[in-house]
């Protein structure tokens, strides 16, 4: 039995028929095609899937999609205006934040939830708001970094 | 909610959806295949966190976050925010709810100790009307509760103690999950009444009396922390030994006794 889910992704209005038991990652990777949002474990682990539901960081694979009926969402695709990289999406370029990449979405998804609760996070903060999300091939110190110079970019163009 | 237990009650095999952090990394690992889920967490009855005379009343669909950052726990019983804010990850907390993790009653998990040291009581709405019980007999046992199958929870019930009490909630976090090793909760009342309670040492969470009336009748810290964790079966996995579980509940209720002192 499929049911009928309407769902707001990146600006774009989807209404869809899904499987109740779809979770939320399948339902954008494979029926929107949306396959930024990455799948790294079975044990809603490591973070890779996290995605904005209704403004808040969750991670998709633990998230049903009929769950998600009725919600806005942002995805990595989302986060970019046309040309213009987010400023995490910059921060993670400049500051060699990513290796392979296959955490990145989910970091820096996570990245904007803390940024939007607290601006100017200290270092600390940065590490503790991110424990949900690992990351096998950077050591996490560029990932800091990274999102320290999104947070001033973002100070800045807030100030400016 | 009458529907909600309607469709609990109605024979095919059905289960309460609350955050999905627990029951459906279940699902995705086949340890549970219920035929129907229903999303309890859109029941206004079971959202929203208000003081009622002298009582704080948590509904039982908000989340970790939505507890950890409520004015009204901070003003009451900040150690429950502070308890909260440890839980897993932020995306764990923005989902999960304290009515589902008291219903898996994990027994790492976090709010079954803290709401036993709270001296809490659970509101549940069943077949047979609503009943309010104690979280002292609300656990009892190795992921069991009293909740019968068409149960739901709705409120979480806790009396805001008198003026000059003091609380905290120590944690030994397992680095992976963020679930507690060991958690101590520890209330002290201005009279010197103490409540202690743990989370991860046993197959659930439990009150400590012997740590409690030591330290209600005046013992140290040190003294009363001693006597942490006798007499109970303690639990062993690859994390932590039994003997290293013993020793770290005595190490965490010393914190914690210090800390309400
Ligand atoms: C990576 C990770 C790390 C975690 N770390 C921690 C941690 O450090 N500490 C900790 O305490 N927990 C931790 N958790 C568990 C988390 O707190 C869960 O949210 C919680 O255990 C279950 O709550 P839920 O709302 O997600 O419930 P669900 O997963 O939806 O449901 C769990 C069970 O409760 C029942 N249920 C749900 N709501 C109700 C209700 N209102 N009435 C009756 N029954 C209900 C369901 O039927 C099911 O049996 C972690 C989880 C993950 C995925
Ligand atoms: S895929 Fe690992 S947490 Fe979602
Ligand atoms: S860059 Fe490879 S997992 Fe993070």
């Amino acid at each position: 039995m499929e049911i009928k889910i309407s769902v707001n992704v990146n600006g774009k209005d989807y209404v869809r028929e899904v499987e109740p038991r779809t979770l939320l990652v399948h339902f954008l990777r494979d029926t929107l095609r949306l396959t930024g949002t990455h799948i790294g474990c079975d044990t809603s682990s490591c973070g890779a899937c996290t995605i904005h539901v209704d403004g808040i960081a969750v991670k998709s694979c633990t998230m049903l999609a009929v769950q998600a009926d009725g919600s806005s969402i942002t995805t990595i695709e989302g986060l970019a205006q046309g040309a213009e990289l987010h400023p995490l999406q910059e921060g993670f370029k400049e500051c060699h934040g990513l290796q392979c990449g296959f955490c990145t979405p989910g970091m820096i998804m996570t990245a904007a939830d803390l940024l939007a609760k607290n601006p100017c996070p200290s270092e600390s903060e940065i590490r503790h708001g991110l424990e949900g999300n690992f990351c096998r091939c950077t050591g996490y110190h560029n990932i800091v970094k990274a999102v320290q110079y999104a947070a001033e970019k973002m100070g800045n163009e807030v100030s400016a | 909610m009458e529907e909600a237990i309607e469709i609990l009650q109605n024979g095919s095999y059905a289960k309460v959806l609350g955050g999905g952090h627990s029951l459906v990394p279940a699902l995705k690992l086949r340890l549970n295949a219920p035929e129907t889920l229903v999303d309890v967490t859109r029941i206004e009855s079971l959202k929203g966190i208000a003081i009622e005379d002298g009582t704080l009343v948590i509904g039982a669909a908000n989340t970790h976050h939505e507890i950890a950052t409520s004015a009204d726990v901070h003003n009451t019983l900040s150690f429950l925010a502070k308890g909260a804010s440890a839980i897993g990850d932020v995306q764990v907390r923005n989902k999960g709810t304290i009515g589902g993790s008291i219903a898996h009653a994990d027994p790492s998990a976090d709010w079954p100790a803290l709401l036993l040291a709270a001296d809490a009581s659970i509101v549940i709405q069943g077949a047979d009307g609503t009943k309010t019980v104690a979280a002292q007999d609300f656990f009892t046992g190795f992921f069991s509760t009293i909740l019968e199958e068409s149960d739901i929870i709705t409120q979480i019930r806790i009396p805001i103690p008198p003026e000059g009490t003091k609380s905290t909630y120590q944690k030994f976090v397992q680095p992976a999950s963020r679930f507690a090793i060991v958690g101590c909760a520890a209330v002290k009342e201005p009279s010197g009444a103490t409540r202690v309670a743990f989370a991860g040492v046993s197959d659930y969470a439990f009150r400590d009396e012997a740590v409690e009336s030591a330290s209600s009748s005046g013992a140290s810290a040190e003294e009363a922390a001693s006597k942490a964790a006798e007499g109970v079966s303690i639990m062993s996995d690859h994390y932590a030994s039994e003997d290293y579980r013993k020793h770290l509940a005595k190490v965490y209720a010393r914190r914690a006794l210090v800390e309400v002192s």
